[in-house]
């Protein structure tokens, strides 16, 4: 333990990263934000899904410090059409965008590492289907399979049912549009592996097929993962907004942040400007954060990369 | 007494468009147990296939199309794969060139070898890390603990090799073939390498096929020798008599090729010409268009072995042939 900490500590990544501003900025912002949405049930002034402390009358008051004293010190923000604190619901939306972002990636990066590990690794046949179905995947938009899905879901169990298995569902979508990223990414770093000499010995050892594979090749194809992963978490997040916002998302009893600015969207010109304009600048800063990390990780594993 | 190693009439083609080409011919040699040999030749004259044939891991398109090879008295050549798994890297371990490509850069060193022995003995992981402690200490490094936590590039070149080496005599295997194990080092580091490799060889009674094309490396450590020329055996014997009296022209060739003390300030000798493509044998003798002494028969028909009492062992020329009539 104490060791991996020391050579935490002389690592390049460390270093690389004290001395990058950018990074440093934005790692702390991300923090933040992750720690302030996942402790949003200790740190928010009031609980957006409790229905019972929310009052109609509070709805659609101004932040507190805009409000010319219309808006109530409680409310630091406002609230939306509905009388809930918007700092509250932003945290708790924020929380459920995030949630989904990484979730959805986990299940993109798992069916992706397999998949692309087998098409490098077997080629051929193997390869030349599985890719092939990566090209039909991609050529859907990632709107349109959600859109079709939730069609499909809804339609076998029911509205009602589908406001429980949201969350899941999202990921599964967002996961099953978005896996070729994934299995191209590995596939190609894969073939570059293979040829090399430690395989042919690891095979010379007598190690099998999937061991090889697992245990030899997809270690060394680790750097380009990580990095289009931070990516996606980014694009993750945007889809779950963008489908939130159509409605095909996050219903509006568990906002996240994408149905919180389509919740306010239909208030903006009545003047009720903060209950988009807060969520949509969080989902930029975070959007954001998340990219701009994306890119310091993509500098640092990969010092070939001329930066101009 | 059985044989360690028995390779009968091996032939290995490549299956290509353009039809199948012939990388081995054809070749026949024995390893007793214990015993070194050497396998030399030019870059392309097979050495390398030989050597992966014998653990039947020929890239493809490569096939072995007729022959067999017997390893401790059993045919392995058409073994199914699990079966013969179990034999790679475990009763036939193999070292190779360069052993910054061999080592897998992101695991450890322990965690490799730890992995090999995991793979084909049944042992908890305490005793195979006691394994990989005793093999690297067999190989002379250095506090052994603290290598098996490193990564292979914080460590050097001959370092990296006796890794290797330990690695593959982590199963206690019977054979190791060793292909041109230290052409990757520099000079110092090869002799080092090379003793160590000899010693180990003498010392636990293993067999070794030494494939390289440095005839003063095959000197030191071989006691047999088999020159290969464009996927054939042309000539083997006892290693001492061969270096010190070829018998064949082209390992005349190669050995008057060798830089030595007593010829200072004289051009080295070279055969002419360039070994042939696979794909373009001359028909006869291989070897003929580059023969200083090439006679009508060899440009029509191909010499068999010749028993070779200067050598202790056979040539394929007919200069012995002729001599003998």
């Amino acid at each position: 333990m104490m060791r991996a900490w020391r050579k935490f500590k002389e690592s390049y990544l460390l270093y690389s990263f004290l001395h990058d501003k950018v990074a440093i900025v934005s790692f702390t912002i991300l923090l933040v934000l992750v720690v302030g949405s996942f402790s949003a049930p200790l740190i928010a002034p009031h609980d957006p899904y409790d229905t019972a402390t929310i009052d109609i009358m509070n709805s659609e008051l101004p932040p507190f410090l805009l409000g010319n004293g219309s808006g109530s010190s409680e409310f630091p923000l406002g609230t939306d059409s509905q009388g809930r604190d918007m700092l509250s619901t932003m945290l708790y939306g924020m929380r459920i965008s995030i949630l989904i972002g990484l979730g959805a990636v986990a299940m993109q990066a798992a069916l992706g590492i397999m998949l692309g590990l087998l098409a490098g690794y077997i080629g051929k046949k193997v390869d030349a289907v599985l890719m092939r179905l990566a090209d039909i995947q991609l050529s859907f938009s990632t709107m349109m399979v959600a859109i079709v899905l939730s069609a499909v879901f809804q339609s076998m169990f029911g509205v009602g049912r589908y406001e429980e298995m949201a969350v899941p569902f999202l990921i599964i979508v967002i996961g099953i549009a978005e896996w070729p990223q994934y299995a191209r990414t590995v596939r190609a770093s894969v073939m570059a592996e293979r040829k090399k000499e430690y395989v042919e010995a690891a095979r010379v050892i007598g190690f099998s097929s999937s061991r090889i594979m697992w245990r030899h090749i997809l270690p060394n194809t680790l750097s380009p993962i990580l990095v289009i992963s931070t990516v996606q978490v980014a694009n993750a997040v945007m889809s779950e907004a963008a489908l939130s916002f159509l409605g095909l998302g996050m219903p509006p009893t568990q906002p996240s942040l994408g149905s919180l600015i389509n919740s306010g969207f239909e208030y903006i010109f009545s003047g009720s400007w903060w209950i988009t304009i807060f969520p949509g600048i969080l989902l930029v800063v975070l959007i954001l954060v998340i990219n701009l990390l994306g890119d310091w990780l993509r500098d640092v594993l990969n010092p070939k990369l001329y930066k101009g | 007494m059985t044989k360690l190693l028995q390779v009968n009439d091996l032939v290995v083609k490549f299956g290509l468009r353009a039809g199948d080409l012939t990388a081995l011919n054809g070749i026949t040699f024995s390893l007793d147990p214990g015993e070194r040999m050497g396998l030399v030749g030019e870059s392309g004259a097979g050495k390398s296939v030989a050597g992966f044939s014998v653990i039947n891991l020929i890239g493809k398109p490569g096939f072995i199309a007729s022959g067999n090879v017997v390893f401790e008295g059993e045919e392995i050549s058409s073994l199914p794969l699990e079966k013969m798994r179990d034999i790679r890297g475990n009763r036939i371990s193999m070292i190779f060139q360069d052993p910054m490509m061999t080592l897998n850069p992101v695991l450890t060193v322990g965690t490799q070898m730890m992995e090999t022995v995991l793979a084909h003995k049944k042992v908890s992981r305490a005793e195979a890390r006691e394994t990989a402690l005793e093999n690297l200490r067999k190989v002379y490094i250095p506090s052994p603990e603290k290598r098996l936590e490193q990564y292979p590039h914080e460590l050097s070149g001959g370092m990296r090799q006796r890794i290797v080496i330990a690695t593959s005599l982590i199963t206690n295997p019977s054979l190791i073939i060793a292909d041109e194990p230290t052409t990757a080092l520099d000079v110092t580091i090869q002799a080092e390498i090379m003793d160590l490799l000899l010693e180990l060889c003498e010392k636990e009674r293993k067999g070794l096929i030494l494939i390289t094309h440095d005839l003063g490396v095959v000197s030191q450590v071989t006691r047999k020798i088999a020159v290969m020329y464009a996927g054939r055996i042309i000539e083997k014997g006892e290693t001492d008599k061969i270096v010190r009296n070829p018998q064949h022209p082209y390992t005349r060739g190669l050995i008057a090729a060798l830089p030595q003390t007593e010829q200072r300030g004289k051009r080295l000798a070279q055969i002419p010409g360039m070994m042939p493509n696979l794909t373009s044998i001359p028909p006869g003798c291989a070897f003929n268009p580059r023969c200083p002494h090439a006679m009508d028969i060899c440009r029509t028909r191909e010499p068999e072995m010749f028993p070779c009492p200067e050598t202790g062992g056979e040539t394929a020329c007919f200069l012995l042939d002729q001599e003998r009539k």
